[in-house]
């Protein structure tokens, strides 16, 4: 079958501003929508840029928004899109060239949280025991892959570019209520700032859109419940 | 022109650029930088999935030696036994180190790591399999790379994103730097260091049908063998079994650590008939020859070129708690419900057991005799140790990166205490300018993705699982053409902001140059070892052959191969049955 792709592309070399280009592209119903951008890109139009790197879901490389919603190019199949698609860089970071974002402001704010653990020194000999119900209560926000598809459908993140955003509160829960992590209090402390969690209007943009199926509204508000409970 | 200084630079971020990063970053004297193509968190590390070989004996009765044992007999003798050792030992120390920097792994009740079966793991040297790999669900590789990438962070290592190496800096025999070019703007940057270490991965994509992700282009291997240092056991590349049939995709071997098993067309489990012992967790190379061997003979599914790998029996708590991904995977790109339908699977390029040659601290060496190449180092698949010798154990590659990525960032830093600062050549830049610049202006009307595509078949068919010497003959033709091609190319962009038509292009000369010294390795065994099976000599030859390939690339475009003994101390060669 034939789809038709329309991509909003911009090229900061030759462009003044964005515009749609639109692409013919034979495609089964069963390839990726990177298949379909990749076919564009060796036979119709070499220069479109995008990221991409696995292909399969795993890397967290080609986020963008396809027919509206934030998704993973090689994770979405055109027999579930129809035959018309468009595509567009991630909304709220600057675009660098076509599908590609400038993602420093993302990682930054990732940065920010302390996400990496903090544990009791010395360590023992062997491993450190954990139970596999303590293992279980940080499993979901373990299998975040940084793709940036939450923050980037969060509308309180579009208005100010100050929120963390869920990714870095999804990296900040995966620390705080692992049973290792003796910096819990630090973290909250970082998430209570203006800019943190209380920010978040639970909007569900971001569990609604994460390609892992982290349920991520609800990390946030064990965030803000970790917060007023270590007030009191 | 960018000059930067640093102590140490470290091409690649997987997981064995992370781990020497993060050794080197706990001497707080010491400057090191990180480059990589991509964002580190995209590495292909983080797709690894079903675990870390170690012989920890949390579940069952094991030891370090059974570990060095299997990898032993896994690469048909011919790994060198002396790093098999290191490898086997010093899993287990640094898989309590991950554990101790904060990865994720499953537990088991009384709070212990968690481990499972895998293929070609074995109790009481061989005798039944046996649960070694510790894992995190089906995604060990990504919690790896997350959890050294946060310990970087923490220990504010250097990087640099986005950062395409092309050229390796040497003065006097001696490691000084490397070139890249930023990806966001064109602009070249010269890296000038007293100690350079490439973990760029593997080169898959040299493959039509491949597990490997589409930036493993070869680039550390080819820019090495470019500056004379030689490529060993290029002729060994692994496919493993279970890649998602046409996508490549793989289904993790934990799926058959956990009880999946293999079916032809007529429901039968085949691998009883070519593994009595280890049936469908035979090492990849014996699975993979059983699969393309049942295909033949017309006992693929519908008589095609696929075969089933079998979920149905499995509770569903397994599918969804221990193999979550492979599910999903299964779900997503196939439309199949794994509980209820099997999975069509076929071999998919995978890992290359060959590449740069080191020494067990990860020292780059240029000969038989193991004489270093100062400052240089390289660990990882780009590497070889050798520890995976002709076919490489699943989980074993988890176990490389870390033990010798390890090892080469406590060996930099030794390096480095009494290393002196080479100066830099004028214009060190000149050579990779010139690479970028001439694909830039090339007037010719060939397109990179078609060439691209075009060796990526013919690989496939001429130097895959089974490969005879015509065929290979006819190969080297094939690339003879494509280089000329090459040649005669066109890009459709030629600015310098993200220029991803120009990154590919040149990522095609480094894939040209692997798949050559492939190809030309491949050829030039005559002999059935592993993963490199010649179908006009089909047996091993341990008389003429039990020794590694170092194949040199000469500066006026000529070849020459050297052969170095394989270190031999616990177990001498014998049959390799399972």
């Amino acid at each position: 079958m034939q789809a038709i792709i329309r991509i909003k592309r911009f090229n900061p070399e030759a462009d003044r501003r964005p515009y749609w280009a639109e692409y013919e592209v034979p495609v089964d119903p069963f390839d990726r929508v990177l298949d379909a951008l990749h076919y564009i890109k060796a036979n119709l139009d070499g220069s479109l840029a995008l990221r991409r790197s696995c292909a399969h879901g795993i890397c967290g490389s080609d986020a963008m928004v396809i027919n509206g919603r934030n998704r993973l190019a090689c994770k979405v199949l055109i027999k579930d899109l129809g035959p018309r698609i468009t595509v567009e860089p991630l909304r709220g970071l600057p675009v660098i060239k076509d599908l590609v974002v400038d993602m420093e402001p993302f990682f930054q704010k990732y940065r920010q949280v302390m996400p990496w653990l903090v544990p009791d020194d010395p360590p023992p000999p062997q491993e450190r025991r954990q139970t596999p119900e303590e293992r279980a209560r940080y499993e979901d926000t373990t299998k975040c892959i940084l793709c940036a598809v939450c923050t980037t459908a969060c509308p309180i993140f579009w208005g100010t570019g100050e929120f963390l955003g869920p990714a870095a509160l999804v990296a900040a829960h995966r620390f705080i209520f692992d049973s290792r992590d003796r910096a819990a209090q630090q973290r909250l402390q970082i998430l209570a700032d203006r800019s943190g969690v209380f920010r978040c209007r639970t909007v569900f943009n971001c569990t609604e859109a994460c390609p892992q199926g982290i349920e991520i509204t609800k990390a946030i508000q064990e965030l803000k419940q970790a917060i007023i409970l270590s007030r009191t | 022109m960018a000059v930067h200084e640093f102590d140490a630079v470290i091409v690649g971020a997987g997981g064995a650029g992370l781990y020497a990063a993060m050794e080197l970053s706990r001497q707080a004297d010491l400057r090191v930088a990180v480059i990589s193509k991509l964002y580190p968190t995209r590495s292909h590390t983080g797709a690894a999935q079903g675990g870390i070989g170690a012989a920890l004996g949390n579940m069952e009765e094991d030891h370090w030696e059974w570990h060095m044992f299997d990898t032993v007999k896994g690469g048909d003798y011919l790994v060198d036994q002396d790093a098999a050792e290191i490898l086997a030992r010093e899993a287990i120390e640094t898989v309590y180190d991950l554990e101790h920097l904060g990865l994720p792994f499953d537990r088991t009740p009384d709070g212990r790591i968690a481990q499972r079966r895998f293929g070609g793991h074995t109790h009481h040297f061989g005798q039944g399999p046996v649960r070694r790999a510790c894992h995190a669900a089906d995604r060990t590789g990504h919690m790896i790379l997350q959890t050294l990438y946060q310990q970087c962070l923490r220990q504010n290592v250097r990087f640099f994103n986005e950062f395409q190496v092309l050229d390796l800096l040497l003065e006097d025999g001696v490691a000084c730097g490397v070139v890249a070019w930023e990806i966001l703007t064109g602009e070249l940057h010269t890296f000038h260091a007293r100690a350079v270490m490439f973990a760029t991965g593997g080169w898959g994509r040299i493959y039509k049908v491949t597990s490997n992700a589409h930036t493993l282009t070869g680039d550390g291997a080819a820019i090495c063998w470019r500056r004379g240092i030689p490529l060993e056991d290029m002729e060994f590349y692994q496919f493993h079994p279970t890649g998602i049939y046409r996508l490549g995709i793989l289904m993790s071997e934990a799926a058959r650590g956990e009880g999946a098993v293999l079916r032809n067309r007529h429901g039968e489990r085949f691998m009883e008939r070519y593994s009595p012992t280890l049936l469908d967790l035979a090492p990849r190379d014996i699975i993979a020859r059983a699969m393309i061997t049942e295909i033949r003979e017309g006992r693929g599914i519908d008589g095609k070129d696929y075969l089933h790998l079998d979920f149905t029996h499995l509770p569903r708590q397994v599918l969804e708690e221990k193999l979550p991904d492979i599910t999903s995977f299964a779900r997503i790109y196939l439309g199949i419900d794994p509980l209820r339908q099997p999975v069509p699977v076929q071999p998919t390029a995978h890992y290359a057991m060959g590449g740069i040659p080191t020494d067990v601290w990860g020292r780059v060496v240029v000969d038989e005799k193991n004489t270093v190449l100062p400052g240089l180092y390289a660990a990882g698949e780009c590497a070889c140790v050798s520890v995976h010798g002709a076919n490489r154990l699943g989980t074993n590659s988890l176990v490389d990166i870390l033990v010798f990525g390890r090892r080469a960032g406590r060996d930099m830093v030794r390096y480095l205490r009494e290393a002196e600062r080479v100066s830099l050549r004028r214009n060190p830049d000149r050579d990779a300018r010139e690479q970028v610049e001439r694909l830039l202006r090339s007037e010719g009307k060939e397109k990179v993705a078609a060439l691209r595509q075009e060796l990526a078949e013919a690989m496939m068919e001429y130097c895959g699982i089974f490969r005879d010497g015509a065929g290979l003959q006819k190969m080297l033709g094939i690339l003879g053409d494509l280089r000329e091609r090459y040649r005669r190319i066109r890009l459709d962009d030629r600015g310098r902001v993200f220029n991803q038509d120009l990154l590919e292009a040149w990522e095609l000369g480094c894939l040209l140059d692997v798949a050559e010294a492939t190809v030309r390795s491949a050829l030039n065994r005559t002999e059935s070892r592993g993963a490199h099976m010649r179908e006009d000599y089909p047996d091993r030859d341990d008389e003429n052959w039990l020794k590694h390939t170092l194949l040199y690339r000469n500066s006026d475009g000529t070849f020459a191969f050297r052969y170095k003994p394989v270190v031999i101390t616990r177990f001498q060669p014998q049959a390799r049955t399972y």
